[in-house]
């Protein structure tokens, strides 16, 4: 029954970050921008969480300030992939370094430290249900509202004129821009969305499930983030399925062990890395999902024209 | 709406030297933020320059030092750029060098007490087949399944160490090694000559210089790389002219491991002499901003893997003797690239100041 618990737990902890930061990363890739320095803002929110929480213990705060930090590393990215017209591969890549190595830098004076969790709001009567209550109903507030969020941004991109004008940059940048939208502007508010909740990811590992920092806390979860949106063939839902999916290949390592059944440890932790290629090769078979729902115009240079 | 105060045309023409514009400008900056990055740890300026950027070059040793970590950097660079070129973004270099020192690592380990000359050459070998075939999924794959390399060559980086992990602290661990997650010494023809009695740099410099040199050939001057090259500009060209994506992609990807795969046996061969879990400091993602730093050119990535291996031993020597942690090393190779990126527009487009568009040329 405590395994249960534990697990159905460990898996909401897990896939929380993994929704929050694969939500962002739909948005800007919904623009037409293919940002893969998730991983760097990533760590770079974490670390700056964990400094706010270690100094002022204040959790919202640094779960806002984490995000901010998120987006403060995006302007860099969408200042080089927008103004300067850079690849965006390569940018990409270059931003998440650069994050990964600041945010190693300033967390040196933190490594290894560890924080009290953020506070867990269990709800009413459903965290007194046997068995999954107290596994799936007694968390952390975000926990709760990243599947909020969800249904937030299926809404934003599918029902409101903004997402209308998203998706048309991301599809059709020239006639975007020819029906008078400011394409670059656009794209530039999706990718400092998407830094601002890959940021509050980060902060949420370091500040409310692993509560510690060390160098390299998030050991690959940017990239699977990434897989994710292609997983999901850029549909709000299927992120949402595809992270608790992750969540628990990424918790597999428990479950296994509470079987008592004797594997490499570091196999379990490669399960995830498997899964997403045996993921991304079975839904790319057919082709036809991902041509239809890829945005048409994602990761090509668009230069402007007066 | 918000105008930018300049315009960004497309060239008609580019000057032979504007590609070393970018370069340039990006190695300043990165000289700039080192030395700032250390005042701010209580450096002084004047010896934050010294650490970083002339100590690499005060002593035989240090020289030594920017030598050998300057040839894995050359060496899987070249490989990269050849897929950069042809647009195929293979990320998963340092998985292809991890599975590389593994692949090598398998004959001095089992036949730890043997003589024979042509242990090196076979490691060398077997080290470049390691990285061609983990590099192979994903042309594969890629292929055979339309999945997007890029995720394919990053996931295969994290399985990688994972498997070097577990090989390291089971099968290939030295049985009297008092439980250290390593394997063996190597005997001594498991081992790269050294080039000068008491340094560490090695002949693996000799051969990245070589491998420069038939990069050079290969992209300039031969008809497969030519063709690369069109399939990843101009892919419908290329398919009308005969030659599928399906094999540039193999070509590059094959190329790019077993570069990278070679490099693996030799630092498992050359500074380590055994397999051990910090096989690599991240030559297989600094080689990536070596690739482009050096613009995707055989002759430039020979000074951008010099100018990388310089930041990799004046981060060393400042994180020896000034307390400064190694993450610095890795903040220089973000803000390298970065800059060098942005830099580049003054290479690829016309950047006008004013909002007024020229007419292009010869429409009066």
């Amino acid at each position: 029954m405590l395994t249960l618990t534990f697990l159905l737990s460990g898996t909401l902890l897990a896939a929380t970050p993994l929704l929050i930061a694969a939500l962002g990363e739909l948005v800007v890739e919904k623009s037409g921008i293919l940002n893969l320095s998730i991983e760097g803002m990533m760590a770079f929110g974490a670390v700056i969480g964990f400094i706010v929480v270690t100094k002022t213990d204040g959790y919202w705060l640094a779960i806002a300030v984490g995000g901010l930090a998120g987006s403060a590393l995006s302007v860099v990215f969408g200042a080089v992939v927008l103004v300067t017209l850079g690849n965006q591969v390569a940018t990409g890549i270059a931003v998440g370094i650069l994050g990964l190595g600041l945010s190693a830098l300033i967390g040196q004076p933190f490594e290894s430290s560890t924080v009290a969790p953020m506070a867990k709001v269990a709800i009413p009567v459903l965290s007194q249900l046997p068995i999954v209550g107290r596994g799936l109903f007694n968390h952390p507030a975000i926990v709760y509202l990243a599947p909020v969020l969800a249904f937030a941004i299926w809404f934003m991109l599918m029902k409101t004129k903004v997402g209308l004008i998203i998706r048309a940059v991301g599809e059709s940048p020239e006639s975007a821009h020819a029906i008078g939208y400011n394409v670059n502007a656009v794209r530039f508010a999706a990718i400092l969305f998407g830094g601002f909740l890959a940021g509050v990811a980060g902060a949420f590992i370091s500040i409310a499930s692993t509560t510690l920092w060390a160098n390299g806390l998030i050991a690959g979860r940017g990239w699977i983030v990434v897989a994710l949106v292609v997983f999901a063939t850029w549909r709000s839902g299927r992120i949402v399925i595809g992270a608790y999916l992750f969540g628990a290949a990424t918790i597999g390592e428990l479950l296994v062990q509470s079987f008592g059944i004797a594997i490499p440890s570091q196999l379990l932790t490669s399960i995830p890395f498997i899964a997403t290629i045996v993921a991304i090769v079975l839904l790319s078979m057919d082709g036809r999902s991902i041509r239809l729902n890829a945005p048409v115009s994602l990761g090509r240079v668009y230069q402007v024209t007066q | 709406m918000i105008k930018m105060p300049w315009v960004i045309e497309t060239k008609s023409h580019r000057s032979p030297y504007a590609p070393l514009l970018a370069p340039l400008v990006a190695v300043a900056i990165t000289v700039c933020t080192g030395i700032i990055l250390l005042s701010l740890r209580g450096v002084p300026p004047g010896k934050a320059l010294f650490f970083l950027y002339f100590s690499p070059f005060s002593s035989a040793f240090n020289i030594s030092e920017v030598f050998l970590k300057m040839a894995p950097l050359l060496l899987i660079a070249q490989g990269l750029a050849i897929g950069f070129r042809a647009k195929v973004w293979n990320i998963g270099a340092e998985g292809q060098l991890l599975l590389g020192a593994i692949g090598a690592s398998l004959l001095p380990i089992f036949f730890n007490d043997s003589q024979n000359p042509l242990m090196l050459p076979a490691m060398a070998l077997i080290g470049g087949c390691f990285g061609m075939a983990w590099a192979g999924i994903a042309a594969w794959v890629r292929v055979r399944f339309n999945a997007n390399e890029i995720l394919v060559t990053l996931m295969l980086n994290s399985i990688a160490l994972q498997l070097l992990f577990y090989l390291v602290a089971g099968p290939l661990r030295d049985p009297f090694g008092f439980n250290f997650p390593q394997s063996a010494l190597f005997p001594e023809v498991g081992m790269l000559p050294i080039l000068v009695d008491g340094l560490r740099v090695n002949i693996s410099i000799f051969f990245a210089v070589i491998v420069t040199l038939l990069a050079w050939l290969f992209v300039e001057r031969s008809m497969i790389g030519y063709k690369l090259e069109v399939g990843g500009t101009a892919p419908d060209a290329a398919r009308y002219a005969g030659f599928g994506e399906g094999r540039a992609i193999w070509i590059a990807l094959l190329i790019g491991g077993a570069a990278a795969g070679l490099a693996g046996a030799f630092e498992a061969a050359g500074p380590l002499g055994q397999l051990q879990r910090n096989i690599s400091p991240g030559y297989g993602f600094a080689a990536i901003i070596v690739a482009f730093l050096g613009g995707l050119r055989a002759i430039g990535i020979l000074f951008a893997a010099f100018f990388m291996a310089v930041i990799f031993v004046g981060g060393d020597i400042a994180q020896t003797s000034a307390g400064v942690p190694f993450a610095v090393n890795i903040v220089l190779q973000g803000v390298l690239l970065v800059t060098y990126l942005a830099a580049r527009v003054f290479v690829d487009y016309r950047v006008r100041f004013g909002t007024k568009r020229r007419l292009p040329e010869g429409a009066h």
